[in-house]
C-alpha cells in the first residue's frame, strides 16, 4: 500500500466541512507557514520537494515560482487552474468535490509564498456545482481567520475567489486562460512575455493546477526534504491518477510513483483488471494527449525492463516507444476497441477545441477528422494514411501553443504503433463496419487475471 | 440601430451612442427626448449578484466580469443568449456589445439559439466512447425521435453531443442543467426522461 499524502483522509464522514478538516490536522500548514517562515522559505522548501507541475507539463514548481517578477508597488497574482478538460482526466475534480479545504489551505499557503492578495480558482464551467462547495470553503475559512485581513494576526491579508469558464478546452493552456479571467475570448498569447512578468491584468502571475497547489500542504507539513524522499528519482511525492476506459475499477488513486503499470492496471487496490477477462490491447497513460502505447510498450519498455508509474520510465524510449504521465488521465482499451475509432474521437475533440488563431492548427485538427472519419466508415484510401502522417508532421512545432502538438501526437502515435490496423480498415471497408480489428500481434501474450 | 458614420467625429457619437444604461434620456435623429428601456431586466437581487461579481476583480477591470455573469443572463433569460440579453450585459458592464458578441460566440456553453427546457448533453469524447456512449446517443435519438441538435416539437428536449467534462471513469455520461448524470444505460435514460416530464407538469 503506497502511501497517501492528498487523499489520505477524502473518506472522513464531514471532511468537506471545516470542523471535521481542522479536527483532522487541517490548515496547520497555514499557522507553520505564516507564523514562522518568510514567504521565501515557503518557496524554498518547495524547491527542495522536488514537486513538478501535477497539470501535465511537469516544471519544477519552486523554480516556477521563483521567476515571478516582483516589482514594487504592482500587484502580484496567483491563478489555481481547474479547467481540468484534457479526456480521460478527472482527477482536479475529485479533490475540489471532496476535499475543498485542502485546495483552499493549499492555495493560502502558496499566495503567501507569492504574495498574491486576491487569488483566483479558474474552473471550467461545466464543473457548475463546485463553485457552491469551494465558496462555501473559502467562507468558512474566512469565518475562522485563516482568510480575509489580517490573517492569524500575521498581517497578512488574502482573498480566494472563484471564476467559472464556460466551455472551452483551451482555457486550460495557461495565456487562455489568462485572457479568459480578463473577460475575452480563450486565445493563447505569444510568449514571451510569460505570465510570471506580464500575466493577468499586464501583472507578474503563477498559474498552477489544483492538485499541484494542494501538494504544497504536506510539503510544508513535512518539509520539503521529506517529500523529496517519497517516490524516485526526479519523481517525488505521489500522483493522482484518473483512470477510465475498460477496466474494473475506474475512480481516481493516488500512488507514490514505485509501481509498476502492470500492478496499477491488474491489481485489486488500484485498477483491478480488465472486465470480462478480456487482454489488454493498449493505453494512453496521460490523458488524450500523450501518445497511446500498446501492450507490450506500455507493460516493458524497449530495453526490456519493467515499465514504472512515474515520469521518467513513461517517457522512457521518447515518442518513438514510450509515452509521458501528462496530466495522469489514464485510458486503458481491451482487445475488443478499435484504435482508428478512439483517434477519431480525439482528432474532433481537438478540432472542437481549437481556438483557430493559427492556420496549421485550425486547418490540420479539421483535415486529420475529416481523413480518420474516412477511414474509420470505410471510405479511406492507402495514401490517407501517409497523408494524416504528413498534417500531423506539419502542425506540430508550427503554432502558438501546445494544442497543435497536443492534436499532432495521439494521431502520429496511432498510425506508429497501430498502422497495420489502419491499413486493414482501408483494405476492407465493408468488413470493418462491423467488425473490430483486434489485437494482432500488438500485445504480447499476458496472462489474464480473472475479473 | 445607430444611424451610419460619416466622420471619425460621428463614428465616436456612434460608438458612444451604441449601448445606452437603461433608464438613459437621449436625443433621436428628430432631435425629441427618448428614453432608453431594455424589455429585460435583471431583478433587484441579481442586480446585486452582478455588482458583488464586479468586486472581484481590480477596479476598472469589470470586463473580467463577463463571463460569470453570462452564465447569471442565461440562466436568468430563457437559457440561451439572445442579441438583445447580450446588450443588456454590455450595457452593465460597460462594454461595447461587440466585446460580448464574440465572447459568447467562443465558448460552447453559452447557447445562442433557444433550447429545450431539459438539456441532455451527452459526452462521446474517446474515454466515453470506449464505454459505449455511441450507443446511449443512439438509444436517446430513438426514444425521443430527435436527432442530434435537435428539440422536441413540446420544446421539453434537446439532444447535444459533448466534448469530455471529466467525468471519464464514470461514463458514460451527460451534464443535464447543473448536474452531471453517470454510468448511463437505457434504464436510467428512460428514468431521467421521466423525472424530466414529471418536474415540466409539476411545474407548469
Ligand atoms: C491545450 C492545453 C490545455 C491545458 N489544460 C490544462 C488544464 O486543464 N489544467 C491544468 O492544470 N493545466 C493545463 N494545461 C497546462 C497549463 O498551461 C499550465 O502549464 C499549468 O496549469 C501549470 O500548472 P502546473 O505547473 O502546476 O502543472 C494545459 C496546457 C495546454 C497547452
Ligand atoms: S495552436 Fe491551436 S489552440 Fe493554440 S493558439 Fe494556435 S490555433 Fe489556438
Ligand atoms: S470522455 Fe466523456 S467525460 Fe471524459
Amino acid at each position: 500500500m503506497g502511501r497517501k499524502l492528498l487523499l489520505e483522509k477524502a473518506h472522513v464522514e464531514g471532511i468537506r466541512g471545516y470542523d471535521v478538516y481542522r479536527r483532522e490536522g487541517g490548515y496547520r500548514s497555514v499557522e507553520k507557514a505564516l507564523k514562522t517562515m518568510t514567504p521565501d522559505q515557503v518557496t524554498e522548501e518547495v524547491k527542495k520537494s522536488g514537486l513538478r507541475g501535477r497539470g501535465g507539463a511537469g516544471f519544477p514548481t519552486g523554480m516556477k515560482w521563483s521567476f515571478l517578477a516582483k516589482p514594487e508597488g504592482v500587484p502580484r497574482y496567483l491563478v489555481c487552474n481547474a479547467d481540468e478538460s484534457e479526456p480521460g482526466t478527472f482527477k482536479d475534480r475529485y479533490l475540489m468535490e471532496f476535499l475543498p479545504h485542502l485546495l483552499i489551505e493549499g492555495l493560502i499557503v502558496s499566495s503567501y509564498a507569492l504574495g498574491s492578495k486576491s487569488t483566483y480558482i479558474y474552473i471550467r464551467g461545466e464543473y457548475a456545482w463546485i463553485p457552491d462547495i469551494l465558496e462555501q470553503a473559502i467562507e468558512e475559512a474566512r469565518a475562522n481567520n485563516f482568510l480575509g485581513k489580517n490573517i492569524l494576526g500575521t498581517g497578512f491579508d488574502c482573498e480566494i475567489y472563484v471564476h467559472r469558464g464556460a466551455g472551452a478546452y483551451i482555457c486550460g493552456e495557461e495565456t487562455a486562460l489568462i485572457e479568459s479571467l480578463e473577460g475575452k475570448r480563450g486565445n493563447p498569447r505569444i510568449k514571451p512575455p510569460f505570465p510570471a512578468v506580464k500575466g493577468v491584468w499586464d501583472c507578474p502571475t503563477v498559474v498552477n493546477n489544483v492538485e499541484t497547489l494542494a501538494a504544497v500542504v504536506p510539503i510544508i507539513n513535512e518539509g520539503g526534504e521529506a517529500y523529496s524522499k517519497i517516490g524516485v528519482g526526479k519523481s517525488t511525492g505521489t500522483k493522482l491518477l484518473s483512470a477510465c476506459g475498460n477496466i474494473n475499477k475506474p475512480g481516481v488513486y493516488e500512488i507514490d510513483m514505485t509501481i509498476s503499470v502492470e500492478e496499477f492496471i491488474f491489481s485489486d487496490e488500484y485498477c483491478g483488471g480488465i472486465p470480462n477477462g478480456k487482454r489488454l490491447k493498449a493505453c494512453i497513460p496521460g490523458g488524450s494527449s500523450v501518445p497511446i502505447l500498446p501492450a507490450n510498450l506500455l507493460l516493458k519498455t524497449a530495453k526490456g525492463e519493467t515499465r514504472m508509474m512515474n515520469y521518467e520510465s513513461l517517457a522512457d524510449g521518447g515518442f518513438p516507444k514510450g509515452s509521458m504521465m501528462g496530466s495522469g488521465g489514464f485510458i486503458v482499451l481491451d482487445e475488443d476497441q478499435c484504435v482508428v475509432r478512439n483517434t477519431l474521437t480525439l482528432a474532433r475533440f481537438y478540432r472542437h477545441e481549437s481556438c483557430g488563431q493559427c492556420s496549421p492548427c485550425r486547418e490540420g485538427t479539421g483535415w486529420m477528422e475529416k481523413i480518420l472519419k474516412n477511414i474509420e466508415y470505410g471510405k479511406g484510401k492507402s495514401s490517407d494514411i501517409d497523408l494524416l502522417w504528413d498534417i500531423q508532421r506539419k502542425i506540430e512545432g508550427n503554432t502558438i501553443c501546445p494544442l497543435g502538438d497536443a492534436a499532432a501526437w495521439p494521431v502520429a502515435a496511432a498510425i506508429r504503433h497501430f498502422r497495420d490496423e489502419f491499413e486493414w480498415h482501408v483494405k476492407n471497408p465493408v468488413e470493418s463496419q462491423h467488425r473490430n480489428f483486434g489485437l494482432a500481434h500488438y500485445a504480447d501474450p499476458l496472462e489474464v487475471v480473472p475479473a | 440601430m445607430p444611424r451610419t458614420a460619416h466622420s471619425a467625429d460621428d463614428r465616436r457619437d456612434t460608438l458612444e451612442r451604441s449601448v445606452a444604461t437603461d433608464g438613459e434620456e437621449r436625443k433621436n435623429a428628430d432631435n425629441k427626448k427618448i428614453t432608453f428601456r431594455f424589455m429585460i431586466k435583471f431583478s433587484d437581487e441579481k442586480l446585486k449578484k452582478v455588482d458583488e461579481i464586479v468586486a472581484r476583480y481590480p477596479q476598472g477591470k469589470q470586463k473580467s466580469a463577463l463571463l460569470p455573469v453570462l452564465h447569471l443572463a442565461q440562466e436568468e433569460f430563457g437559457g440561451w443568449l439572445s442579441a438583445e440579453t447580450m446588450d443588456y450585459v454590455a450595457s452593465l458592464l460597460k462594454l461595447e456589445p461587440i466585446e460580448v458578441y464574440e465572447v459568447a460566440t467562443f465558448y460552447s456553453m453559452y447557447n445562442l439559439k433557444p433550447v429545450g427546457r431539459y438539456m441532455f448533453e451527452v459526452c462521446q469524447t474517446g474515454p466515453c466512447m470506449l464505454r459505449g456512449s455511441d450507443q446511449i446517443i443512439d438509444y436517446i435519438k430513438q426514444k425521443l425521435n430527435i436527432g442530434v441538435g435537435e428539440t422536441t416539437a413540446d420544446g421539453l428536449f434537446t439532444l447535444k453531443t459533448v466534448e469530455c467534462l471529466g467525468a471519464c471513469g464514470y461514463a458514460p455520461m451527460m451534464q443535464l442543467g447543473k448536474h452531471f448524470r453517470e454510468h448511463l444505460t437505457p434504464e436510467k435514460v428512460d428514468a431521467i426522461i421521466d423525472e424530466c416530464r414529471k418536474n415540466a407538469a409539476a411545474n407548469n
